[in-house]
């Protein structure tokens, strides 16, 4: 029962969340758009009367329009897209006998879990990694590598489709899949607008030569400092985006690592999957920054999944491997104990 | 005045019996399928087990006392009915099926075909999804018997004809171990 109510929790958690992000998201494009229209509002004013004047705000419009249309697009076809992205081909007729066990084990965690069976993907790729990713159980679809299926022995594939199972079950895959969808559209704003300045600046420059020529006191203050704030944002939305997934992912492996430690009841052998996957040091190239959030293992690791320590806590998108499989090992240890102690005790 | 209260109150029991009694029958019915679940699983493994036993049955002649094992194992199962019985069985058949693999690990040949990997594999995800659906099983029967004995609720259970579900046990640790334990009791057999 405790179970349940905490199962409920989670998901309930992880549906505010994703209002909570959306929200936000809409919110940072309106500042881009209407901000942009105050700059250039405030920067106009005082022109001639025969030059432009940015009355209308139309930026802010358009901005805030196709921010609700990336929401509704991330949401409607956002597992698709990372799965794109990633190259991965969905396995219906399991052709090899690795295959084969993968569909088996994908089965079994949907029974253990008592969920619907997810779809199945494989993404081509010879480094071991694994996401899930969807709205919700009923469109979740789970990936491997190629990678993972040659290095992973059946139990270890087990607990690493138990651990995802454990995202599709908490509804983290829908935190995760709209991050991602946002992730992609802001990276792309963020481009497009620097490439839009680096091309305007020359018209900027002239503006402003421009007005130091006619009135000598320049601009409006307060337009120029808007604008700059406006300028600004650009430049660091792609980080905090990024952060933001990252913060969001890292609370979430150690919950996924638990529970599917508690489907598969064998917290070992994710530990030693985990080891594998850790030991694997080449990057996951067809999964791109993106989508790191969705994996088990950071898929470009190198720079911080490895170490420890506050920095590392802020950017890494996930926590030390290192600590995740003491935390399994520890349920392992106090598993094996309450087992032997079973065994010696009378029933 | 006090008529309001009274209807009210009236009103309020027979809006908790609605509730009580459909949280009672939502709940044996996920009993029921639970145990569907389980049934699926469990026929799946009959349909392999002729299977496994006919492609080994060339290679492994002088086996044949742990394959009439299995055969037999299976059989007494198919022919098994409720929770107990059937877990009993099917718990016999684990065993029998446990040294049948054992065995299988000295015939390395046989291990190099194909067919038989398959086989095993198959055998293997078809006992993990008794397992877990056992698990799944036992958890929801659980809930239903707790919430059929709990106070309130007991006086709307035999409106909804609830009655104690069976629960699938097993004695965990013995079955874990089994084949090894077997394995070595057959060596020294003989």
């Amino acid at each position: 029962m405790s179970d349940d109510a905490n199962l409920f929790a989670q998901q309930q958690a992880n549906r505010r969340r994703s209002t909570w992000l959306t929200i936000g998201f809409i919110l940072f494009f309106a500042w881009v758009g209407f901000g942009g229209d105050l700059a250039f509002w405030l920067l106009t004013a005082d022109t001639p009367p025969g030059s432009y004047h940015h009355v209308v705000p139309f930026i802010g419009i358009f901005s805030v329009l196709s921010a609700a249309a990336i929401c509704w697009y991330s949401w409607r076809h956002g597992a698709e897209r990372v799965l794109w992205a990633t190259g991965a081909w969905e396995l219906i007729e399991p052709a090899t006998p690795e295959q084969k066990q993968l569909v088996n084990v994908v089965e079994e965690m949907a029974i253990a879990s008592g969920l619907p069976k997810p779809r199945v993907w494989i993404v081509p790729d010879t480094d071991p990694n694994a996401f899930a990713t969807g709205r919700d159980a009923a469109t979740a679809s789970v990936a491997v590598t190629e990678g993972l299926l040659a290095t992973l022995s059946r139990d270890e594939l087990q607990a690493v489709i138990a651990h995802e199972m454990g995202h599709v079950r908490n509804l983290d895959i829908r935190l995760m899949t709209l991050l991602a969808g946002m992730i992609g559209a802001i990276a792309l704003l963020s481009d497009g607008m620097g490439r839009m300045l680096g091309r305007g600046s020359t018209m900027g420059g002239r503006w402003g030569g421009g007005k130091g020529g006619k009135g000598g006191k320049g601009g409006n203050p307060l337009g120029v400092v808007i604008l700059v704030l406006w300028l600004l944002t650009l430049v660091v939305a792609p980080v905090i985006s990024r952060l933001l997934a990252m913060a969001v992912s890292r609370k979430r492996e150690y919950l996924a690592d638990a529970t599917g430690a508690q489907l598969t009841r064998t917290p070992m052998a994710l530990a030693s999957a985990l080891e594998k996957l850790e030991g694997a040091t080449a990057a996951t190239a067809s999964i791109s920054r993106g989508a790191a959030h969705l994996c088990i293992v950071d898929p470009s690791p190198g720079l911080m999944s490895s170490r420890e320590g506050f920095l590392a806590d802020f950017v890494a998108s996930h926590p030390p491997i290192r600590q995740r499989i003491v935390r399994l090992r520890g349920m392992g240890y106090q598993q094996a104990k309450r087992e032997t102690a079973g065994a010696l005790s009378p029933p | 005045m006090g008529t309001i209260v009274l209807l009210a109150l009236i009103a309020g029991i027979v809006l908790w019996m609605v509730g009580a009694y459909n949280g009672l029958i939502s709940l044996k019915n996920q009993v029921v399928n639970g145990w569907k679940q389980i049934d699926v699983q469990l026929k799946r493994r009959h349909d392999l087990i002729p299977n496994l036993v006919n492609t080994v049955k060339g290679a492994m002649d002088f086996e044949r006392s742990t394959l009439d094992a299995v055969i037999s194992a299976r059989n007494r199962a198919i022919g098994a009915t409720g929770v107990q019985q059937t877990a009993k069985a099917e718990g016999e058949l684990t065993q029998a099926l446990g040294r049948l693999f054992a065995l299988t690990e000295a015939y390395p040949d046989l291990k190099a075909t194909n067919n038989v990997a398959q086989l095993q594999e198959e055998l293997t995800s078809t006992e993990n999804k008794i397992g877990f659906a056992r698990q799944l099983y036992n958890d929801v029967a659980t809930q239903y018997n707790t919430r059929q004995m709990q106070f309130p609720t007991n006086l709307v259970a035999g409106l909804a004809k609830a009655s104690p579900a069976e629960l699938w046990e097993i004695e965990d640790a013995s079955e874990r171990a089994v084949p090894m334990v077997d394995l070595s009791a057959n060596k020294r057999g003989a």
